[in-house]
This record gives structure tokens, C-alpha cells and sequence, in this order.
């Protein structure tokens, strides 16, 4: 089977004598038997980990989860510094979890929680910080402090957590930057490995952004505008 | 300089700092790759907690006590068990998405006299975990990644901070700190593809503590899981059996207890394949409706490793190395025999796993003693002057073959293959002699191993020799350790003694010095 990397801003071709494999396996052969330099992030090899995500052919894939074929693209992810090769840097992206506040704030008592509640987040939490999403983003492009379809699912998750003390902070946390920038393109759906739709949760999010008393932005920029005729 | 400076990002590193944080210190948190990353997601069963109506921290101690075969010491598990009830309060408070019935759900673990593993669908680890990491970013932890630990910064045995790579750039950096928490997991990758593990568990922690002076115990103990799929050792979990899933040789026959203990299940299914047999889990009868919903995962994964569609065919499986009971020597504050060093999780021996480990009490061993380790170090940090002379250039790199002649790669490979043969689920001295043997070879010829890249950028070659290095140390210590203990007791099984004897009722326990590992 023959892949091409894409290292650095030269595309590389591969001849990996394996066959059914998948593409972590095929970049390990790559960099035990051909070439030592060639780097890339892996874990698990059980999609949990969430090091291995890079793009085939434009699109998002995790690496252990993805079976190449003959003249497939490797490329390294969109949107962060690449450290070398297919290996990104997620320190930046991984800093707007902590930009959107999305954590647990616990209530003194600890809460009965029933399995409806438990249903409210529970897809939410099955992320595995892979950065497909913010990979796939092209808001990126045009506004790089964007908080992103990961952490704003990650709002989310508390946010929609019955045991939550206050939900203020973390909604207060992503007007700005965060649920409004979003153009709802939906590009971060379909890569999501573990079927979740960041997307669909900036929507909710601005629902109850809404409810409690935030205003979108773009709706008043909007209405500025018009009496500015 | 920080007070205390936690290595490692899985659980247990992440509720050590988050714990000494909350006690005042001044916390950092380096690990070689991001936290969310770690072995710790991978962990599906679940946690055990004695929180049911008829279940009883007495029934939890006596359960671990059993499995642990007379090795474990009965107040740590005590500990153990006894604090398991207010960790899983802890983990509900801060937001850990349990599954729910009346309560927080449980299942029934091997081992276990009562449905006591607290879950998270499968993803138990992983979503413990991730709150666990949300919770250092609302205690503004420092967590800084892409560090790999090279040696600790220790002086007449007393610890001042660690020399760590940025790999990033290939810069060694000294990070100072009153106290140091090791959180670094564990050694099964020394079993390399014949590991269930997470690329990462390379003894790092445990061979740089080795290096330190510190004292390590039962390196021998290795848990290995039963069903790991046969090409690519990838877990296929417990629950799988736990279900009515069979086991069977190429004739279709059933040959053992199917929810027997991990050690006995492992033990049986290398039996079978020493007569030449191939070893399938069938999981066939079950019902697809109940596959789709319990069992997703391992159809996933079962399709993809193996090319096999486990709602009609059997699935090809091996034991592989899953959980190392060994580590770094610790008391019950996670102390080790180094002033202001402590370890945690599994690159520690906290003596309450023994020769067997229960499922579903790792989960709960990184966050009881998480909790306990980083107060324990925030507490010395407090009352610790700073005080330090180390120097601030080791100048480690220069030290690397950068034109090898032996391919570390390859022996990497050769010394998982020669373990898994001779110091695996069986074992006997001749096997061990020659495991040994091959170490020793290994290590003259170490001079001979490095790295061809020699481009500071992200040099992940550089990583993995270093990790290589921390394998051989380790797997050294195993080998040795096995050799001494002559008897067979849980996952330490010697062909050529198969029974337990009562003077092995004790730990076994080395150290380096002069670069031999010794005994006391």
C-alpha cells in the first residue's frame, strides 16, 4: 500500500507492505522501518485518548480507527502550530477549556441524580479532546480567540448538569468569542469520532444564553445598522 | 521553585495536584503527553465502592484481601476500602457523569462478593478523567506537557525538584520544587505488543526513582487480561464474559471458568494454547439487540483489528500485559524512602493489590491516594525550606549516540517477544535465566543505541530511546524479582513450583546502587 505525509510543506510517498491495517499501525511501520524522524501522537489505539487524529484526504479521522488505502493524503490537523510532521500543538487549544469555565462547581449537598438527569450530558462527556472539531472549524480563519465547538460542548456538559451550583459563570464565559461566533456551517458534525454535534450545542447554548437575559451580539449590531440608514 | 511538583497527568497525578492546590501549595503538573491523554481513560469497568444496600467496607476489604494472596498489607486496603465511599462522593460532586439506576450504577467485577464497580457506560476512566482535568483548570493549575521525565534532582537523599525534556524543543529544563509527586503509571509495555496498555507505560517514573536511590517492590506481579485481541492486544473487556460470553479452543470446547479470577482465566487459556490450541471468545448467543447496546466497543474493535463480525464469528484472543502490581515502595502517606519524594498510582506499590489486583480498585487506589499524596506533600512542602544545590546544566543529550549501530527499535521489539515468552502468565528458571540473560546483553549493548534524528524539533525518537532505556532498567528488576520468588502465587505463576509456600509470604524488595539492583 503506498501513502503520501504530508512533512512540513513537502508531500512524502510511503511504500507500507501491510495490508488491512490501520493508519497508526501503518505509521508505526513507517517510522520503526523507514524513517525514524517522522512524528506523529498516538495512545490507546482504542479511540479513547484522543492523540491520534489527523486528516485523510481533508478529512478528520482518528488514526487508530481508520483503515488507509493506496495514494491516501496524511496531513497533520488545521488550526494549531505543528509541532513536526503529523504531531500538532494543542496546548492553545486545550486553553479554551479553561477560557469557557467549563468545569464542575459543585453545591455544598451532594444531589440526588436520576438517570434522566444523567441523560442531559452524558454525550457531551463522552469527548475525547481529539480536536477534529477544531480542526474542521473555519472560523479559526477569521477569528483565532473563537472558544470553539470542543470547549463550548464542554460548557455545555456543565451547564446542562443538574449539580451545578451556578451556571452563570461559564455562560457569562462564552458570549464573548464563543456561542455567537459561530456561523452553525456544521463542519465540526461529521468528523466528531464519538457522534457528538458541538454545533447543535452552541444552538442550545444560545438558547439559554437567551433566557437568561444575554443578547446576541450580531442581532444588535444588526439592529444598529438599520437605524443607521 | 513550586512546593509541589506533580509528574504525570492520569488520575492519580491529577488528584494529587488538585488536592495539594487545595491545601495552599503551589502546584505544577508536567506529563509527557496531555492529561486527558493518559492510561487513565482507558480503564472501562469501573470503580469500586462498598455504596450499595448490602454490600460493606468490610466485605470490599475482605474481597481485596483474598485476591491480593497474603501480600497486601491490611491496613493500607483498609484505607483503601474505607475511604472508597467519600471518593465516590467527591467524584458525583465535581461532576463525574455516572451511569444511574436508583443511584450511581454498579456492576459485578471478578472477584467482587457484590455488585460494587460504580461505572460510566465504558468509559469510566475517561470520563473521570476528563472531570478530574476540568477541575485543574478551575484550581488554575500550571500543567505544562510534552515533559518527559529524565532523572530526579536528588541530594543525600533528599528530592529538589526534577530534570525534565521539553520535547518540544529538546531542551532539558529544572523544575525546582520543595516536594515531588511521581504519578507516572506503570511498566507493561516492557510486554510491548503483548500489552493492553497505553504507549506511555514505560516505567519512566519507577526507573528514574530506581536511578534516585529510592526502593521499588513485587516488580514480578503483572495482571494479564485474558481476552486481548490477538494481533493487536487490544482490551476486550470483562464485561464481555460477565455477560455469558464462552471461551473456547479451535475444537469449539469450553475449558474453563469462564469468571474466574484474571490470573486463573489466564493461566487456563495458556494452557490450552501450549497444546497447540487457538483461543476464541464467543460471543455468538448473545443477542445482537444486546451486543449493539452493551457490548459496542468491543464490535468496533473486533471489526477492526481482527476483521471478524463477533454477532458471527469467534474472536481471536490472547492474554496480554495489563496491570503492573509493582512500583515504587510507599507508606500509607505515599512517602517513599527519599525526603519530599512520593509516588502515587500505579508506578507506586501501595500494598493493596498483592500478587492479584481486583478490577475496579485502580480507579479507586489514584483517587483515594491522589487525594492522600497531595496533601501529604503540600504538608512537607509547608514546613520544607528551600534549600538547593543542583546543578542546573545536567547536560543529558550530549550523552546520546546520535550515529547508532544497533537499532533500538528492533530490540525493543525482540525484548516484548522474549518477556511475553519467558516471563508472561508462565514462567519457570530456565526461562527467566534466559529472559535475564538477554537483559544483561541488552545492556552492554546499549552504548551501541541512540537516535538518528538529531533535529531538536519534537524529536519523539529521542523520547522512546529514553523510554527504551527506563524499560530495560525496569525489566531488569522483574526478571530478578521473579527469579527470587520460588513459589506460584496470584498472577506469579512458576511452572516449576506451581504451589504457594508460606515463606514467600513477604515482599519482595531492590534497589540500585553502584548500577546493580539489589536485595536487602
Amino acid at each position: 500500500m503506498k501513502i503520501k505525509l504530508q512533512r512540513s510543506d513537502k508531500i512524502f510517498e510511503y511504500e507500507v507492505p501491510l495490508n488491512g491495517v490501520t493508519l497508526l499501525e501503518a505509521l508505526g511501520y513507517i517510522k520503526e522501518n523507514i524513517d525514524s524522524t517522522l512524528a506523529f501522537s498516538s495512545g490507546c489505539r482504542s479511540s479513547v485518548c484522543g492523540s491520534c487524529a489527523v486528516r485523510v484526504n481533508d478529512k478528520e479521522v482518528l488514526a487508530c480507527a481508520y483503515k488507509p488505502k493506496d495514494d491516501d493524503l496524511i496531513q497533520p490537523l488545521r488550526n494549531m502550530p505543528i509541532l513536526r510532521d503529523l504531531a500538532v500543538d494543542m496546548d492553545r487549544a486545550l486553553a479554551f477549556n479553561k477560557i469557557a469555565k467549563a468545569w464542575g462547581l459543585p453545591k455544598e449537598e451532594a444531589l440526588h441524580v436520576s438517570g434522566e438527569d444523567a441523560k442531559r450530558n452524558e454525550l457531551q462527556s463522552d469527548c475525547i479532546l481529539c480536536s477534529a472539531c477544531f480542526s474542521a472549524c473555519p472560523v479559526y480563519s477569521v477569528n483565532e480567540d473563537f472558544i470553539g465547538p470542543f470547549a463550548l460542548t464542554r460548557s455545555l456538559r456543565y451547564v446542562n448538569d443538574i449539580r451545578q451550583k451556578d451556571i452563570k459563570p461559564t455562560i457569562e464565559a462564552i458570549q464573548t468569542n464563543g456561542i455567537y461566533d459561530c456561523t452553525l456551517c456544521n463542519e465540526c458534525v461529521p468528523v466528531c469520532p464519538q457522534g457528538i454535534a458541538p454545533k447543535q450545542d452552541i444552538e442550545i447554548l444560545r438558547n439559554k444564553s437567551g433566557i437568561m437575559g444575554y443578547l446576541n451580539p450580531n442581532i444588535l449590531a444588526g439592529f444598529d445598522d438599520g437605524l443607521n440608514f | 521553585m513550586v512546593d509541589v511538583l506533580v509528574i504525570g497527568g492520569g488520575g492519580a497525578g491529577l488528584t494529587a495536584a488538585i488536592h495539594a492546590k487545595k491545601d495552599g501549595a503551589n502546584v505544577a503538573l508536567v506529563s509527557k503527553t496531555y492529561p486527558t491523554r493518559s492510561q487513565t481513560c482507558m480503564a472501562q469497568g469501573g470503580i469500586n465502592a462498598a455504596i450499595g444496600a448490602d454490600d460493606s467496607i468490610q466485605s470490599h476489604i475482605s474481597d481485596t484481601l483474598k485476591s491480593a494472596q497474603g501480600l497486601a498489607d491490611e491496613e493500607l486496603v483498609g484505607i483503601l476500602c474505607e475511604h472508597g465511599v467519600d471518593a465516590i462522593k467527591w467524584l458525583d460532586k465535581i461532576g463525574v457523569p455516572f451511569s444511574r439506576n436508583k443511584g450511581i450504577a454498579q456492576r459485578k467485577m471478578g472477584g467482587a462478593s457484590f455488585v460494587r464497580a460504580c461505572y460510566a457506560k465504558d468509559y469510566t476512566g475517561l470520563k473521570i478523567l476528563h472531570t478530574l482535568y476540568d477541575q485543574c483548570n478551575a484550581y488554575d493549575i500550571n500543567m505544562l506537557s510534552e515533559r518527559f521525565l529524565i532523572d530526579l534532582a536528588v541530594i543525600d537523599g533528599k528530592v529538589y525538584g526534577a530534570y525534565l525534556l521539553n520535547i518540544k524543543t529538546s531542551t532539558v529544563e529544572l523544575f525546582h520544587a520543595k516536594s515531588v509527586i511521581l504519578a507516572t503509571g506503570g511498566y507493561a509495555k516492557v510486554y510491548g505488543k503483548h500489552s493492553t496498555n497505553h504507549v506511555g507505560s514505560t516505567a519512566d517514573g519507577i526507573a528514574a526513582a530506581l536511578r534516585a536511590g529510592a526502593k521499588i517492590s513485587n516488580m514480578e506481579f503483572i495482571q494479564f487480561h485474558p481476552t486481548a485481541l490477538k494481533k493487536s492486544s487490544i482490551l476486550i473487556s470483562e464485561s464481555a464474559r460477565g455477560a455469558g460470553g464462552y471461551l473456547v479452543n479451535s475444537k469449539a470446547e469450553r475449558f474453563t471458568d469462564e469468571l474466574a479470577s484474571r490470573d486463573k482465566v489466564s493461566l487456563a487459556i495458556t494452557n490450552e494454547m501450549q497444546k497447540g490450541e487457538e483461543i476464541y471468545l464467543d460471543v455468538r448467543h448473545l443477542s445482537a439487540k444486546f451486543i449493539d447496546e452493551h457490548l459496542p466497543q468491543e464490535k468496533k474493535l473486533a471489526d477492526l483489528y481482527e476483521n471478524v463480525d463477533l454477532t458471527k464469528q469467534l474472536i481471536p484472543i490472547l492474554p496480554a500485559a495489563h496491570y503492573t502490581m509493582g512500583g515504587i515502595c510507599v507508606d500509607k502517606n505515599c512517602t517513599t524512602n527519599i525526603q519530599g519524594l512520593y509516588a502515587v498510582g500505579e508506578c507506586a506499590n501501595h500494598m493493596v493489590h498483592g500478587a492479584n489486583r481486583l478490577g475496579g480498585n485502580s480507579l479507586l487506589e489514584i483517587v483515594v491516594f491522589g487525594k492522600i499524596a497531595g496533601e501529604a506533600a503540600c504538608a512537607y512542602a509547608k514546613k520544607e525550606m528551600p534549600a538547593c544545590k543542583v546543578d542546573k546544566h545536567k547536560d543529558i543529550l550530549s550523552q546520546i549516540n546520535t550515529n547508532p549501530t544497533v537499532d533500538f527499535y528492533k530490540r525493543r521489539a525482540e525484548l516484548a517477544e522474549i518477556f511475553y515468552t519467558h516471563v508472561g502468565v508462565k514462567r519457570n528458571e530456565q526461562g527467566l535465566l534466559e529472559a535475564l540473560e538477554y537483559i544483561q546483553a541488552l545492556q552492554n549493548e546499549l552504548k551501541n543505541m541512540g537516535v538518528k534524528n538529531i533535529k531538536l524539533a519534537y524529536n519523539t525518537e529521542l523520547a522512546e530511546f529514553l523510554e527504551f532505556k527506563n524499560l530495560v532498567l525496569t525489566a531488569k528488576t522483574v526478571v530478578l524479582s521473579a527469579l527470587r520468588r520460588k513459589e506460584s502465587r496470584g498472577a506469579h505463576y512458576r511452572e516449576d513450583m506451581p504451589n504457594k509456600d508460606d515463606n514467600f509470604s513477604t515482599d519482595t524488595i531492590c534497589y540500585q546502587e553502584n548500577d546493580e539492583i539489589k536485595f536487602p
